[in-house]
């Protein structure tokens, strides 16, 4: 062990051994399962960290401190104001809308929030920097000191929740860069002030305390939901809103964090998570190979599935930050400090927006498994796919189905089958009343569960038909007559004389192979209960 | 605007029953004058114009009621500056005459007032603007090759509420490049000449009638870096002119020029459109012939603009100032450490004159001290280059200004555009501004300066706790010098010099005023300054008004030759667009 190593980072050291313990995460296998090994051979294994710097657009109408609209897809340079494109003789103006948007994200992820934060001026030449400088939150930012709950399941097992919590550095006010969109075959560089021009942004940085691709992703995911939540940030990865870099860094147990690589250019949470795990797997290498690890910035590609040295920045960046010295100190009042004569408009107001936070994930999990009875991990899925909550709720509220049941259909039916067909929750053929109506008809016992997924397998097609229609033109219904069904159970009893002698014999599992054969003979449209009911009248007789 | 005008009849009324019949004959005299087109137009409180200017606190309600009574149009007033310009061309006071553009603002100005309806006190004034304020239409250059060609797509706040109010924009000032220096000697369109080079008064006392050449090489500097404007204003071809300050440019030309030269506070007046030299410490300065104008000119451009979050928030009530007959109860301080090495004989003899006329007025006057002035030249220039630096950083070719034809990369396109963009001046500044700000050197320079800085401003703050009013100082070391002297130093050194005076204002952010007091021995305009309080500009600015009452300054006697020609030849380039 080190011996100059930080009470903190032993204390670190300790928590994420014991989160290993106790968890075992399925792909930070890069070191041993057994904790005793790990200290106890000589060949100590490695340990992953990683930390994560998120940069998240605003959703508003203008941007940070111009009065650009903000749009995705607009023509190239379109929406850039004088200041955008930095004119000699403009000033930056706040823009009250992102002030509260990253009150209320600092809030949501237990920061304390700033009452007095700073602007700095951070410097470096690059084509899509007009002013040489980009204004962000160095010294004082607006929130610092959160944290962050993600839960992710272990072995992509959905009953293996494990909750984890990251640390967050800070939340950060801050100006975007331009695009730069290089041309090799001409040989130049063209750049796009739009999205860059200066659109309202904060910075997040997520403190090293996650191990694995699947972690960060997992982490970023729960963000993206407190973001589109709270109504500050689409979060749409593939747009740009949502921007993720990854600082990545190997080392011995007890050791001093390893050099670290940032890699960026990852545009969806699948490439964070691989990306993150190619760059832990490529450093281990790199270094039980007797090489090092550069500080460095790389990219991913996604295509190749791998991460790249980025283009030379020419060395080491002094980024001479200095102070803004066009923009005052930022400050927030609450309750109790807001002056009586200030005009309401032009201030904000912690307290207010505190009172004003809608429901966060965790909360809404919580009152799902609550309200309806469904697993904990059920309410995850739930919450992870856009407007499947709604679905979810709708569908209860059309049906006389427990809840329990009808999450059922939602995951394993409804859920699988917009996977398999790449739509969203709202692009699905079959609506929550559909559905409703068509639980409805299994509720009441009209249909079986199987003629339930023939029927929905008929809905996919979207002809416009109702599932009542459909159990009438396949003819699906349950056989009501409880004759016609004891004249078919008693059929399937004498063809299947060795089933029935092992039944006799005690055997009781065999009974369900019989219910089967009852089902295929009726064409699953007899009740399997009524069926086996039946069966064991006769068997007994 | 009804109210507004009924505001100003007060004092009209005064004037139309005493001045106003007179000045009217004036005029007529005047408009001969130019017409019979004589090889001099002798410039002196005789010739009309000069006169009105010369009646203390009256110009401004003098051609704005000339204007109103329809004695003279805008139209008329618009050219008369224009010819003028034109025949003081060789003071190289103007960068960009804007004359299309300023005939047609005329013509508007005109139609106002024969509707009856004008703007304001302002409506057909013809003024002129620093080069490093953004006009609309018209060149911006800063007099820097980075800017040359540069029509800016808007205009700044404060150009825009003078034309909001009717004034006539002739054109932009001369300047240093990117307002760094003290001399308006360093543009890249040449030295301004101070037009009291060619006043009877200086070459009565400085050179031999006779000897022309003398004369072309004894030409003194106006101070700068708005020695463009300070020039215009000095030699009648505007009635004001915004100039900027960062650690004197106004005051320091005013001082040289003998015009009133107000450095308001920081923060009352946007600096949206101004392109900065050090935004903590700029502020738009306002170039007048008398204080009476500079606080109509104030007036029209104080108050909070949503454009620059610097501005104060409180509303601007622009003001009148009142006639002072009783100074008694006023506390006037005269800090020790303005008696600054290399002061002049004569400046001192000047400031303990003016200290005395305030004592026997009744005034109470102090001895105070404000110890960390000294450390303010040395404080400002890394405050002031690590400001630059960063400033100057957006000069990199690519979405205006100049560019280089070095295409190997970007980076080596980025340098060759500021190396042929900046002069040595600017280029000199950007390298020991990012010097300071190096993370290894950003505690030992920017951090300390910053903390020198508040020293300094609370040095203020004590003493004007103390009781005092208004201190009063020199404005500058000596009068000015001729440009072949003046050249002998490099541009920091001089900067160096010549802000020692009038800096620590911008560090602590008051307002303070150059206003003329009198004449040296050579004949050339010498000022004293006053520094107020935070935003109480009607307090300096109505015992600057006492002040240039009690002092009396001469009018300059400008002689100036109709065709001048011959050794200006290479100024040409840069003037009419």
């Amino acid at each position: 062990m080190g011996d100059k190593l930080s009470q903190q980072q032993r204390d670190y050291e300790v928590q994420m051994v014991k989160i290993f313990a106790g968890y075992g995460c399925e792909n930070c296998n890069y070191f041993l399962d057994d904790m005793e090994k790990l200290y106890s051979v000589d060949l100590a294994p490695w340990v992953p960290v990683v930390g994560l710097e998120i940069h998240a657009q605003i959703s508003s109408n203008s941007k940070l401190f111009s009065g650009s609209q903000v749009q995705f897809a607009a023509a190239p340079n379109s929406l850039v104001s004088f200041f955008d494109a930095s004119l000699p003789g403009t000033l930056p103006v706040l823009n009250r809308r992102c002030v509260e948007a990253a009150v209320m994200t600092g809030l949501a992820l237990n920061c304390s929030i700033n009452k007095r934060s700073l602007f700095d001026r951070k410097h470096y030449f690059y084509a899509d920097l007009p002013a040489g400088y980009q204004i962000t939150q160095q010294r004082v930012p607006i929130a610092v000191n959160g944290s962050l709950s993600y839960s992710l399941c272990i072995d992509n097992k959905m009953s293996q929740m494990v909750t984890k919590t990251v640390r967050i550095k800070q939340i950060q006010l801050e100006q975007d860069s331009g695009k730069s969109l290089h041309d090799d075959t001409r040989n130049q560089t063209l750049v796009d002030l739009n999205r860059a021009g200066r659109l309202g942004l904060f910075s997040c940085f997520l403190e090293p305390d996650m191990c694995c691709g699947e972690e960060a992703a997992a982490a970023v995911r729960e963000l993206q939901l407190i973001l589109q939540t709270l109504g500050s940030s689409q979060a749409v990865m593939a747009e740009g809103q949502l921007r993720v870099d990854a600082n990545v860094s190997v080392h011995h147990p007890g050791e001093h964090y390893g050099v670290r690589t940032e890699v960026k250019n990852i545009n969806s949470l699948r490439f964070l998570a691989k990306a993150v795990d190619y760059e832990i797997q490529r450093q281990i290498e790199e270094l039980e190979n007797g090489g090092t690890i550069l500080n460095e910035t790389r990219a991913f590609d996604s295509k190749l599935g791998c991460t790249v040295p980025m283009r030379d920045k020419e060395g080491k960046q002094d980024y001479r930050f200095m102070p803004e010295p066009n923009l005052p100190p930022l400050i927030l009042y609450d309750a109790k400090s807001l002056p009586a004569n200030m005009n309401h408009q032009q201030v904000v107001n912690v307290d207010w927006i505190h009172e004003r936070l809608p429901d966060l994930p965790s909360v809404k999990r919580a009152k799902l498994v609550e309200r309806y009875g469904i697993l904990p991990e059920h309410s995850f899925t739930l919450l992870n796919e856009d407007g499947l909550t709604e679905f979810f709720e709708n569908v209860v509220k059309q049906t006389q189905m427990k809840p329990k049941k009808v999450i059922g259909w939602i995951l394993n039916d409804l859920l699988s089958y917009l996977k398999q067909h790449s739509l969203i929750v709202k692009e699905s053929p079959v609506s929550s009343f559909l559905l409703a109506d068509l639980l409805n008809l299994l509720e009441k016992k009209e249909i079986s569960s199987t003629a339930a997924k023939q029927v929905l397998a008929e809905l996919w097609k979207g002809e416009g038909k109702t599932p009542f229609e459909i159990v009438k033109e396949k003819k699906l219904e349950l056989i009501q007559d409880q004759k016609e069904l004891e004249q078919i159970c008693q059929a399937v009893i004498d063809g299947q004389e060795n089933e029935v002698m092992a039944i006799k014999a005690g055997n009781q599992k065999v009974l369900n192979k019989l219910i089967g054969l009852v089902q295929r003979e009726t064409q699953g449209r007899s009740n399997p209960v009524l069926v086996k009911q039946l069966l064991e009248k006769k068997l007994s007789e | 605007m009804k109210y507004k005008v009924f505001y100003y009849c007060n004092f009209l009324l005064v004037f139309r029953t005493l001045k106003l019949r007179k000045n009217l004959i004036k005029w007529v005299k005047y408009k001969e004058l130019w017409q019979r087109g004589s090889r001099f137009i002798r410039v002196t409180p005789r010739s009309g114009l000069c006169h009105l200017a010369a009646l203390k606190g009256g110009l401004r309600f003098q051609v704005s009621a000339a204007l109103k009574e329809g004695h003279v149009t805008p139209t008329e007033l618009c050219q008369r500056c224009l010819s003028l310009i034109k025949s003081t061309k060789f003071l190289n006071a103007y960068i960009t005459v804007a004359e299309e553009t300023a005939l047609k603002q005329a013509e508007e100005s005109e139609k106002r007032y024969r509707r009856g309806q004008p703007l304001g006190v302002l409506d057909g004034i013809p003024i002129a603007v620093k080069d490093n304020f953004n006009t609309a239409g018209i060149e911006t250059t800063c007099a820097s090759n980075m800017l040359k060609g540069y029509i800016s797509p808007y205009n700044a706040t404060v150009v825009q509420k003078l034309l909001d109010q009717g004034a006539v924009l002739l054109g932009k000032t001369n300047l240093d490049e990117f307002a760094m220096g003290s001399g308006s000697t360093d543009g890249v369109f040449g030295p301004v000449r101070n037009p009291w080079s060619y006043s009877r008064q200086y070459k009565e006392k400085s050179v031999p009638k006779s000897c022309s050449e003398d004369e072309e090489s004894n030409w003194v500097i106006t101070g700068g870096s708005s020695g463009g404007s300070a020039a215009a204003v000095s030699s009648f071809t505007c009635f004001a002119a915004l100039g900027s300050d960062t650690g004197g440019s106004t005051r320091n030309p005013a001082a040289h020029c003998g015009v009133v030269g107000l450095k308001p506070t920081y923060g009352l007046i946007s600096r949206h459109g101004l392109i900065p030299l050090v935004n903590s410490m700029d502020v738009p300065g306002i170039l007048t012939r008398c204080v009476d104008d500079a606080a109509v000119v104030l007036g029209s451009l104080a108050g909070h603009d949503p454009k620059d979050s610097t501005t104060i928030q409180d509303n601007f009530k622009p003001f009148e100032l009142p006639n002072l007959t009783d100074v008694s109860k006023l506390s006037i301080g005269i800090p020790k450490e303005y008696h600054a090495p290399g002061l002049s004989s004569e400046i001192l003899a000047l400031w303990s004159k003016a200290a005395d006329l305030f004592k026997n007025a009744g005034a109470k006057v102090v001895e105070v001290s404000l110890p960390h002035t000294r450390y303010s030249i040395v404080c400002y220039h890394v405050l002031c280059t690590a400001e630059v630096a960063s400033n100057m950083a957006r000069f990199d070719g690519l979405e205006y200004g100049h560019r280089s034809d070095m295409n190997k990369s970007t980076e080596s396109m980025y340098a060759a555009t500021r190396r042929e963009g900046f002069n040595e001046v600017v280029r000199g500044r950007i390298l020991s501004g990012n010097y300071f700000l190096l993370k290894q050197n950003y505690e030992n320079y920017f951090i300390k300066a910053q903390k020198v800085r508040r020293l300094i401003a609370n040095d203020f703050v004590k003493v004007f706790g103390s009781g005092v009013d208004i201190l009063l100082t020199p404005t500058t070391l000596s009068d000015a010098l001729p440009y072949m002297e003046f050249i002998k130093e490099d541009n920091r050194t001089r900067s160096a010099q010549d802000d020692v005076l009038t800096q620590a204002a911008n560090m602590a952010g008051l307002p303070a005023i150059n206003v003329p007091t009198g004449l040296s021995e050579r004949g050339l305009p010498v000022g004293l300054q006053f520094i107020g309080r935070s935003f109480q500009e009607k307090q300096l600015l109505t015992v600057a008004k006492w002040f240039e009452k009690q002092v009396k300054f001469p009018m300059i006697q400008l002689e100036v030759k109709r065709h001048y020609h011959g050794a200006f030849q290479h100024q040409k380039s840069a003037f009419f667009s």
